[in-house]
């Protein structure tokens, strides 16, 4: 259930995050979600893609500053009070989310976790019904 | 108007013979009371008796900065401490500072010499000197307030810092004079130009400035500003302090007092003599000190002298502006800082790459000072509070190494310059010199 987040460091400099969808582009990997966050000089880009291994590779030959992180992808309606009642479920168990960021197809969202307790996470979710993607089919969205 | 008309005018004959009766003497004193110096005449295979005249003075050993952390903190007095009434230290690079004593004659040399300067400044006994360098183990504030009362005038020891009410007691007490950095001055001035007092109603006029490099178009901006004439002071801690030298009227070059503080522009990498009037790194013999006297002490600075006679007057050798160092110290908001020292809390702190790139510049006349790194490869992370962390970390570390915090940049890997000689770790955009 847990799928492979890459992080790249990024200076705040013009044209950083162009070189790397360029890079993954050129590689033929596609980059399925990703989020920036960012203080007055650097940035870390997180995002997740379709081939990890292979973007890390063209990554680092590059010379960028990437890390792996394991994260938990939640899929629930994109409905009303349908992110509410995960979260709900999540603060309830004392879980600490360190970040989060979603997208969205038609009637379905896909929300992607950091916790602070991965497998705790995992399990909590899984108890309730709640619905995980697995990594393989995120990869391919 | 000059305080010690007979020295500051004597024909350089006159002078020579001078130099040359007190080279004599202070290389005995200093062969016969330190083992610092004994041993390093001996190693040259020099006695005192091979010191006759002032030109004998090449064959003396040279002295450096490191002698003096080498010998931390009293092995270069040649005085006993029954004979030194104070000691100044001056900012280390590892850790280690360097102590200087003096003798209370050595004490009275100094005064003597800030006072050469307050009178070619045009300072009188009716003058009122604000002086607002710091007090403490830091010659520059003692060292300015010993020439004041010695020419007579009145004092307000400020030292550095609290603004607000530096310019307050400015306006209220009607300073005439104000002592400090260069870039203190600037700060002060742009701090009057924005409070509601305004300008006439300030009595300054005449700045002695000094302990920091500066330019000619600082002193005009200084001029402007505060409505003085602002004048170069020149002095090291290991000479005295302030007052090593100063500007006239002129202000076309520093009069060194070179009847006591001899002066030499070496090649600084052959440590030969250079010919008159040419580039090279300043040395200075103290001719007259007991507590700690420094034999060819090599200041670094990069400068030459002129030795014809002054419009003012006097025919003390005059040294022109300092063209830079001959090693890789920075002085960054009075600060000594050596890129030696962030290179050894990088290498100390496992997170990061062993490179590093240093720029200094000044913005709104205020020292910037960033130091670039990398991390390496296993400490990056998605996690920004990590990465500030880590930041955080190394900023600290630097300030207390060095004594100021540098902005630190952490920069994508690979990004700084790597070289297969010596690196080039400093960009200084301040053109100071």
């Amino acid at each position: 259930m847990l799928a492979k987040q890459l992080s790249i460091f990024l200076e705040n400099k013009k044209g950083r995050f162009t070189e790397v969808a360029r890079i993954l582009g050129d590689a033929g990997i596609n980059m399925t979600a990703f989020t920036v966050s960012e203080n007055s000089d650097f940035g870390i880009l997180r995002l997740i893609v379709s081939d990890t291994e292979k973007a890390i590779q063209v990554l680092r030959d590059k010379l960028y500053g990437v890390s792996v992180t394991d994260v938990v992808c939640l899929r629930c309606p994109n409905t009303a009070g349908s992110l509410a009642k995960a979260m709900e479920i999540i603060t309830a168990n004392g879980i600490f989310v360190e970040y989060m960021y979603a997208f969205s197809e038609g009637e379905t969202a896909n929300v992607i976790i950091r916790p602070d307790d991965l497998e705790k996470c995992i399990r909590v979710l899984q108890d309730n019904k709640l619905e995980l993607l697995a990594a393989d089919d995120l990869y391919k969205l | 108007m000059m305080w010690n008309e007979t020295v500051e005018t004597m024909n350089r004959e006159d002078m020579r013979k001078l130099q040359s009766y007190r080279l004599k003497r202070v290389v005995e004193h200093a062969y016969h009371n330190s083992t610092f110096y004994r041993r390093k005449m001996q190693e040259m295979d020099v006695t005192p008796n091979d010191i006759q005249t002032i030109d004998d003075i090449v064959k003396l050993p040279f002295t450096v900065k490191q002698d003096l952390r080498d010998n931390y903190p009293f092995g270069l007095m040649a005085a006993p401490m029954s004979e030194i009434v104070r000691l100044h230290a001056s900012s280390g690079t590892t850790g280690k500072p360097i102590v200087v004593g003096s003798t209370r004659k050595d004490l009275s040399i100094w005064a003597e010499a800030v006072a050469r300067c307050l009178y070619a400044y045009g300072a009188t006994k009716n003058d009122i000197a604000q002086v607002s360098y710091g007090y403490g183990l830091f010659t520059g504030g003692l060292g300015a307030h010993a020439g004041v009362e010695t020419i007579g005038g009145t004092v307000i020891p400020m030292s550095s810092g609290n603004t607000e009410k530096q310019i307050q007691l400015m306006h209220d007490f009607g300073a005439n004079i104000l002592c400090c950095t260069p870039s203190y001055a600037l700060f002060l001035a742009e701090t009057i130009h924005a409070s509601n007092i305004p300008l006439k109603e300030f009595k300054l006029r005449i700045g002695a400035f000094g302990a920091e490099p500066w330019t000619d178009n600082m002193r005009k901006e200084l001029e402007e500003k505060l409505n003085i004439k602002a004048y170069d002071i020149y002095g090291l801690t290991e000479i005295c302090g302030p007052g090593v030298g100063g500007e006239c009227e002129c202000q076309n070059g520093t009069h060194l007092w070179e009847d006591h503080f001899f002066p030499e522009i070496v090649d600084p990498v052959t440590l030969q003599p250079v010919a008159p009037g040419e580039q090279g790194e300043l040395v200075f013999t103290t001719l007259t000190k007991e507590g700690m006297p420094m034999l060819r002490y090599r200041t670094r600075d990069l400068t030459s002298l002129n030795y014809d006679k002054c419009p003012c007057g006097r025919t003390a050798v005059r040294m022109n502006r300092i063209l830079g160092r001959s090693d890789d110290m920075l002085i960054i908001r009075g600060v000594n800082v050596f890129p030696s020292q962030v290179e050894s809390v990088i290498l100390e702190l496992p997170e990061f790459e062993p490179h590093y790139f240093i720029i200094v510049d000044r913005v709104n006349n205020t020292d910037t000072f960033q130091v670039q790194v990398e991390l390496r490869p296993e400490y990056y992370s998605d996690e920004m509070n990590k990465v500030l962390a880590l930041k955080k970390k190394i900023a600290t570390r630097m300030q207390s190494v060095i004594g100021i915090q540098p902005e630190i940049r952490i920069v994508e890997p690979r990004s700084i310059e790597r070289s297969m000689g010596k690196a080039k770790h400093v960009q200084d955009n301040r053109k100071l010199y």
